[in-house]
């Protein structure tokens, strides 16, 4: 029985996927908390889309994945914010004109070259266990700058979250925020295309927090409370997808769906 | 010279995108004094708030807070509290987050607090009778306890300043007079208060000086000195009826519906 449950450890490739996973987790968790509280849930969807759109355009010019990826996620991001400062325009309607239409871009590029050799299935996916040790450091990296950067920033981003005008009147450097929450943002969704794939990486800057939510009112608890559960969703999430034998992204995803649906219960009995 | 106003505006204009709310606005509010803005829905008075505290562009003129110009004053200098229904009343954050919001701009980049700064935020709680609710969400709080925690945000910083958006909106009529009775003692330390209100009763009965405001200055003074029917006719332009009982100032609509001669009531 041990040695079942322990089988998945003996390969390479699985505990590059599980280390991935626990990473990639972790970021969703940490800042799909302010993704979650600034009511742009639709955002991790709509920049995974743009993100895609931007590698496919920095490869036609010659650039290295990653930077074509960064430049557009993050110029999407600042677009997208840009639109719905000022203009009647809301944050959904901004994220599906901005992104889509990167998208679609890439998408015609694709069409029209035939000879774009990335891994585009993967892109949508997700393809955790092909996971490699280049992946796994761009993945730590991207982990430690967040980190570190959303630990020196924390005040500042929960004031503009709450209250942004306020947040300006008080001293803070609304715009700066802005653009360092739109640059991490886009660093986390693009480290999570191999794990979760476009079309999942929304719920996994989603789910956690929002089941953070169901347990504490209060700010800094949501925060631990989220990166601890997108981490053990990720890990969770992959074991289960290697023992049932069932796509990788998949199984987090509906992992973390689980964990909210539990969540759902709790927060009755926490009102009591 | 340095001049006693706390608030100087010299010939301002201000608007949004294509309609000007107010052109070639002059306006001296003096250092220590507690102002009551008043004036319709859509008159300028938020806006004229927002212009004092340097977050909505001139079209021309310029501003002085305590005789620096507007945005070179020390951002903690002055304090604002926004309008109860501005902030999302189901965001996770305790009384205690709320009021630390206010000691972000102080330079410090660890995002915990330090001894000296926990103390000034129990004594400010202590003070404002919110220290129960420190660890409560600001979410689940009545609308005077809420206000009490923005208030105790403004006033973390000692400010010279503080300026108030609608305080006595959302809150019952004995709120409303705690609040101001609150804002009354702050003012008799020192600060000069600036705010914006649709109770005429309240500013009639609270407040020292009184603006009337409607896209321009319609007449500024104390209560009993200007709220006139002129004034208020001009100010709001429909007709106004102010009776005075046992020294207090009523003001209200010269023509209420009247339900008595309606069988169906």
């Amino acid at each position: 029985m041990v040695e079942y449950i322990l089988e998945p450890f003996d390969y390479d490739f699985f505990r590059r996927g599980l280390l991935a996973a626990l990473m990639v987790g972790a970021l969703g968790g940490l800042i799909g908390v302010y993704v979650v509280l600034r009511g742009m849930s639709y955002i991790g969807h709509g920049l995974s889309h743009a993100v895609i759109g931007g590698a496919v355009i920095g490869f036609t010019l010659n650039l290295n994945f990653y930077a074509g990826a960064c430049a557009l996620g993050v110029f999407a991001a600042l677009t997208i914010n840009k639109i719905t400062q000022n203009s009647k325009i809301k944050p959904d309607a901004a994220i599906g004109i901005v992104t889509t239409a990167i998208f679609a871009l890439g998408v015609a590029i694709i069409s029209k070259l035939r000879n774009f050799k990335q891994n585009f299935e993967a892109a949508l996916f997700g393809n955790i266990l092909g996971i490699t040790e280049q992946d796994l450091v761009i993945i730590a990296l991207v982990t430690c700058f967040t980190v570190v950067t959303m630990f020196f920033t924390y005040r500042t981003l929960l004031f503009s979250t709450f209250d942004q005008e306020a947040a300006c009147i008080f001293g803070i450097n609304t715009g700066l925020a802005q653009l360092l929450f739109s640059l991490l943002l886009t660093l986390v969704i693009i480290v999570s295309l191999n794990v979760t794939g476009v079309t999942m990486v929304a719920a996994t800057l989603i789910a956690p927090a929002m089941t953070a939510r169901m347990l504490t009112d209060s700010f800094s608890k949501m925060v631990v409370y989220s990166t601890l559960i997108g981490a053990i969703t990720g890990v969770a999430g992959l074991y289960l997808s290697y023992i049932f034998n069932v796509a990788s992204g998949a199984t987090i995803v509906l992992f973390s769906a689980l964990l909210f649906s539990l969540s759902l219960l709790v927060k009755p009995l926490r009102s009591r | 010279m340095p001049s006693n106003s706390a608030v100087k505006l010299s010939d301002v204009t201000a608007g949004y995108e294509r309609s000007i709310l107010f052109a070639g606005l002059s306006l001296e509010i003096g250092a220590g004094r507690f102002t009551g803005i008043v004036g319709p829905t859509a008159c300028g008075k938020t806006t004229l708030l927002k212009v004092m505290l340097g977050v909505h562009p001139l079209i021309a003129g310029s501003i002085r807070l305590h005789d620096a110009p507007a945005g070179r004053l020390r951002p903690n200098a002055v304090g604002y509290v926004p309008q109860l229904g501005g902030t999302d009343g189901h965001f996770p954050v305790t009384v205690e987050e709320v009021i630390t919001m206010g000691l972000y701009t102080n330079g410090r980049i660890w995002p915990w607090l330090s001894k000296k700064e926990r103390g000034r935020i129990q004594a400010i709680a202590h003070r404002l009778g919110i220290l129960d609710c420190l660890r409560h969400p600001v979410g689940n709080l009545s609308g005077g306890q809420r206000q009490r925690a923005f208030l105790a945000r403004a006033l973390i910083n000692n400010p010279k300043l503080l300026i108030l958006d609608e305080p006595t909106s959302g809150v019952d009529i004995r709120t409303q007079h705690e609040i101001l009775h609150l804002l009354n003692d702050i003012n008799a330390e020192g600060i000069t208060i600036v705010l914006t209100t649709h109770d005429l009763n309240a500013v009639a009965s609270h407040l020292p000086w009184v603006i009337c405001f409607n896209r321009g200055v319609v007449a500024q003074g104390r209560p009993n000195e200007i709220f006139t029917n002129e004034i208020l006719t001009r100010t709001y332009g429909g007709d106004i009826v102010i009776v005075k009982h046992q020294g207090h100032l009523l003001i209200a609509n010269s023509t209420p519906l009247n339900f008595a001669d309606d069988n169906k009531w």
